[in-house]
Parts: structure tokens; C-alpha cells; sequence
């Protein structure tokens, strides 16, 4: 169990008034806020350690380097990484998929071979391949999504090939906040010979994750997606995959030995981290991971389910409320996807800001899944360790008010 | 904001004047704003005096919005008819927050402007055609 009112004390940010409302923040499948051990670890690191790493013999350049590559070895822990090599720092889950497609993908796809993606998945998991078709005459392939929202993984079977050389799925929907089960897709793709790339943007701030029981070869994921600063993510890769990989960006740090004609590349994970980090922001992160630790990921999974299920049975009681993905929180969690009849998703989040209530409105970053789905665009209420029932009730009373106001 | 979802908005939001589709427009456009998922279209007939524009004598706009968006391009239908190529391409975001009479965040400014967007578009394509007769 969590303790709420505990959490809470810890983000200055839920101190807020928004519109001289108390802020109820449900837009974190955006972006969450940040506790104040998160914020204190930059401003520490900043006030006493700040300086440049890899590189200096002086005190404050060896503390700088231990912290960075301590945060480093908590990501590999956290995730149950077999060790820090394979932790690569980036600026964001995009970036990490964008590093496994310019650098696995040029180097070992050619035209005809297949990947396979599902119909459900982020821009960022869709558009980076798209390159690679245009580039090498690869093939996309996509698992199609069922009317409740779940991936059918009846047509996947047939999907895989000889042919198919990757499968790279979202473990967690953004849109619907369905729980893909990635043990069995990724178990399907390596029979066949392929490879398995999880994003886990929304799946690795809420629920225990073990790469190793997955068995996946790549996962991604973004720092501020669970209270981590923005502009820090990784991209974690089996050894002996990444080993095997080029450089995804040239310069300092990533080398070994660099000649006017040539250069021999550092070792891993520096082979893929080019010029100076983000130093604080990863030590940040470090910090962030050391407060999800702390609270237990079955425990925030079990929270965020109890507030799913509760805020389902609210929004399917009011009738002109449609509820998007399974109406149950057993195959789903932390995010729900709803419109208001006749009132567009902008207008509903307009007057729900009004209440202090932040939501999302638009095609977030899906808009493949919502041309499958036939959804307009849609209101997105997304949570976190720090809400309540409360907050739900409260949400309930700006969509009444909304529905009030257009008198529908 | 109370402001925002005033009557005369919401009026034209559910009642949008000239919503529909002409027969034989001058030239048609649709545009959207795929941040939102706003599409609007218009369609617009000039009244011709020897191949040349004169006056807006039909307007006719469809597609999905906000209240801001579909107000707005309800509100500009009615308020273009008459009006010659120059004068609507002379109408700025000032004409469209008075016309609205409200005052807009920057995010919902895009919502409210893309109807005259598209209208701007749409009549230079019309003009485009007259120049090629």
C-alpha cells in the first residue's frame, strides 16, 4: 500500500492553485511531476560536483563520473540488466529507438526484410522505421488491434516469417493503456528468428519489469515519464547485440583512439554516447529510480489499478461519457481514454483546466490507432502515485460542468 | 474563460450558419491541424464580371472542431459574403478575437485562426485560376 498523503507532501509543484483551484495533475502519461528528492539531487549536483566526466583527474571531475555512472548501474538493476554495458544514455525513449533503427537497422536490414510494429504503437515506434523503408526497401508489418483495443496476436503468428527480422511493440497503449503481453510476442518473434525491441514509456513507471524473464533484446524508455528530469532516457540492449553494432553518433567519448583517417570505437555503453552526457539530468534520474524502488513497483501497479477501476465505473455511469479500449481495468492500466458527446476533447479540457484539472486532449501521439479505432480525437485522463479517488470525484464534477454547459 | 462559452459561441457551434457543401465553387480547400484533429473545408463562389473576381457570392464550410474553430468558421462565412479578394485577404487574427469577442490562450489562438487560414488559402486558389484564364 501507498502511503498517499505521504507522497504528495514530497511535490512542491501539487502545492499549486491553477485558477485559484487546487492542481489536479492527470495528464502523466505526458509527462509526471517531480518529489523534491528529484529536484534536490540536480541542485546538488550542480552546487557541489558539477564538472565534466571520463575525462579530468580532479576531484569534483572523479565525483561527477562516479555519480553518472552510478545512476547508470541503478537503471541496470532496476530493470535486472546482467550489467551497466548494457545501459546506454540518451535523451529519450525516440531517441532509443532511433538509435536501434539507425544503427542495428541500417547495419543489418536489406530490402525484403521485415519488421513487424502493431497498429497501437507511439509516432516514435512507427516513423523512425519509416525511414528505413524508404532508405533500404525494408517491409513494415503491423499486429492489428481488435475493436476492445487488445493486439491479435492470432494474425501476428501469421505475420512472422523468414523474412521477419525485428519485432519491436509498446508494452503499455498511451491511447488505451492496454498491457501488451510481451513474454508471448517476444517468445513468438525469437522462434522465428527475429529480434524483440519493448517500449516501455509507460510500462517501466508503473509496473516491476525483469528483461531478462521478458527476454527482450532492446527496451526503451524516457526519465520523465517517472519522475525523472526531462532530456534523459536509455536504450538497454543485449551485450553481445550492442557489441556487434556501429556507433550511432561520432566524436569525443566514444572513441578509443582517434587518427586523421581513422578511429578504433571505445567500449560499451560510451561507444553510443558521443560528447558530453547530460550528467545531472542522469543523476537525477538515478535519484528518481531510488524513490519508485522505494515505494515498490507492485505496489504503484496495484495503486494505479484500484483509481483505473474506480474512474471506469464513474465515467461509464454518465451517459454521454464513451470510454475507449477494454471497460474493465483487468487487461488495463493508469490510462483512460474518453470522449464527452458533442463536446470536442479541446473544449473539454478548457473547462476541466478552469477546475484546476489537467488532462490531455488530441491524438497523443497515435494517430494510426485512432484512424483504426475510428476515434475523433480524444480526452485522456492518465495517473500516477500521487492521485487520489479525490481527484477522480473532482474530475467527474468538470465533465458534469461540461456537460451542463453545452446542455447536452 | 466563462467568457469563452458564451451564448452566442455555443449557438454557432451547435447551429453552424452556411455548413454544407456548393455545387460549383470557385475553388475548394480542406486543412487541418493535426495537433487537435480539426479539419475544416471550405468552398467559395466569387461573382465573376469578365473573368474576373469580384465579391464573395457564396460560402459554404464543413468539417470536425472545437467550439472555438467551428464558431469561428461560422461566424466567417457570414461575415465574408460580399466581400472582394483583397479585403478578406487583408483580415487578420485582430478581425477574428473581435468578430469572436473573447480573449484566447495562445494553444486555443490556432483553434479560432485556421478557419481564416483556410479561407485566405482557398481564395488565392480562386485567384490563382482567374489569372490562368
Amino acid at each position: 500500500m501507498l502511503n498517499i498523503s505521504k507522497i504528495i507532501k514530497d511535490f512542491p509543484i501539487l502545492k499549486r492553485k491553477i485558477h485559484g483551484k487546487r492542481l489536479i495533475y492527470l495528464d502523466n502519461a505526458a509527462t509526471t511531476q517531480k518529489p523534491k528528492q528529484v529536484i534536490k539531487a540536480l541542485v546538488d549536483y550542480y552546487s557541489k560536483h558539477n564538472a565534466n566526466i571520463h575525462r579530468g583527474i580532479h576531484t569534483l571531475a572523479e565525483e561527477a563520473t562516479k555519480m553518472h555512472e552510478e545512476a547508470r548501474g541503478k537503471i541496470a538493476d532496476f530493470i535486472h540488466a546482467s550489467t551497466p554495458r548494457e545501459i546506454i544514455f540518451v535523451r529519450n525513449c525516440t531517441e532509443a529507438i532511433n538509435l536501434v533503427v539507425y544503427s542495428w537497422g541500417r547495419k543489418f536490414l536489406q530490402r525484403h526484410d521485415e519488421v513487424i510494429l502493431s497498429e497501437s504503437e507511439h509516432h516514435s515506434n512507427l516513423v523512425p522505421w519509416q525511414f528505413l523503408v524508404a532508405e533500404l526497401g525494408i517491409k513494415l508489418k503491423f499486429i492489428p488491434v481488435t475493436g476492445k483495443g487488445l493486439l491479435d496476436l492470432n494474425v501476428y503468428g501469421k505475420l512472422l516469417s523468414k523474412r521477419t527480422k525485428m519485432v519491436s511493440v509498446v508494452h503499455i497503449s498511451n491511447v488505451l493503456g492496454t498491457v501488451n503481453p510481451v513474454e508471448k510476442i517476444g517468445e513468438m518473434a525469437h522462434k522465428a528468428g527475429a529480434l524483440f525491441m519493448i517500449d516501455a514509456a509507460q510500462s517501466l513507471p508503473r509496473m516491476p519489469i525483469d528483461v531478462t524473464k521478458i527476454n527482450c533484446d532492446f527496451l526503451a524508455a524516457s526519465g520523465h515519464k517517472m519522475l525523472g528530469p526531462t532530456g534523459i532516457g536509455f536504450l538497454y540492449g543485449k551485450e553481445k547485440l550492442l557489441e556487434a553494432m556501429p556507433p550511432f553518433l561520432g566524436g569525443g567519448d566514444m572513441i578509443r583512439e582517434v587518427y586523421l583517417d581513422h578511429s578504433l570505437w571505445n567500449g560499451l555503453p560510451y561507444k553510443f554516447e558521443a560528447g558530453t552526457p547530460n550528467i545531472a539530468d542522469a543523476v537525477a534520474y538515478g535519484a528518481a529510480i531510488d524513490y519508485l524502488k522505494n515505494l515498490g513497483l507492485s505496489n504503484i501497479f496495484l495503486h494505479e489499478k484500484k483509481l483505473t477501476d474506480y474512474a471506469l465505473k464513474k465515467l461509464l455511469a454518465i451517459p454521454q461519457v464513451t470510454v475507449y479500449g477494454p471497460k474493465t481495468a483487468e487487461k488495463r492500466t493508469g490510462v483512460i481514454s474518453f470522449s464527452v458527446r458533442d463536446i470536442h476533447p479541446h473544449d473539454v479540457a478548457q473547462i476541466l483546466d478552469r477546475e484546476g484539472i489537467a488532462i490531455r486532449s488530441g491524438f497523443h501521439c497515435a494517430m494510426p490507432l485512432h484512424q483504426k479505432l475510428k476515434l475523433p480525437a480524444t480526452c485522456r485522463a492518465s495517473f500516477y502515485i500521487y492521485n487520489t479517488e479525490e481527484d477522480i470525484d473532482q474530475l467527474m464534477e468538470g465533465i458534469n460542468k461540461a456537460i451542463k454547459m453545452f446542455k447536452i | 474563460m466563462d467568457n469563452l462559452y458564451r451564448e452566442n459561441i455555443l449557438d454557432h457551434y451547435k447551429n453552424p450558419r452556411n455548413f454544407g457543401k456548393l455545387k460549383n465553387p470557385s475553388a475548394s480547400l480542406k486543412l487541418y491541424n493535426s495537433a487537435c484533429g480539426d479539419e475544416i473545408e471550405m468552398q467559395i463562389k466569387f461573382q465573376m464580371t469578365n473573368d474576373k473576381l469580384q465579391i464573395i457570392k457564396e460560402i459554404k464550410f464543413s468539417g470536425q472542431g472545437c467550439a472555438v474553430s467551428m464558431a469561428s468558421a461560422s461566424m466567417l462565412t457570414e461575415k465574408v459574403k460580399g466581400l472582394t479578394f483583397q479585403k478578406i485577404q487583408n483580415l487578420t487574427t485582430k478581425d477574428i478575437l473581435k468578430m469572436l469577442g473573447v480573449s484566447l490562450s495562445p494553444s486555443r489562438l490556432k483553434c479560432a485562426i485556421l478557419p481564416l487560414e483556410v479561407l485566405q488559402k482557398t481564395a488565392a486558389l480562386a485567384k490563382e485560376k482567374e489569372n490562368k484564364v
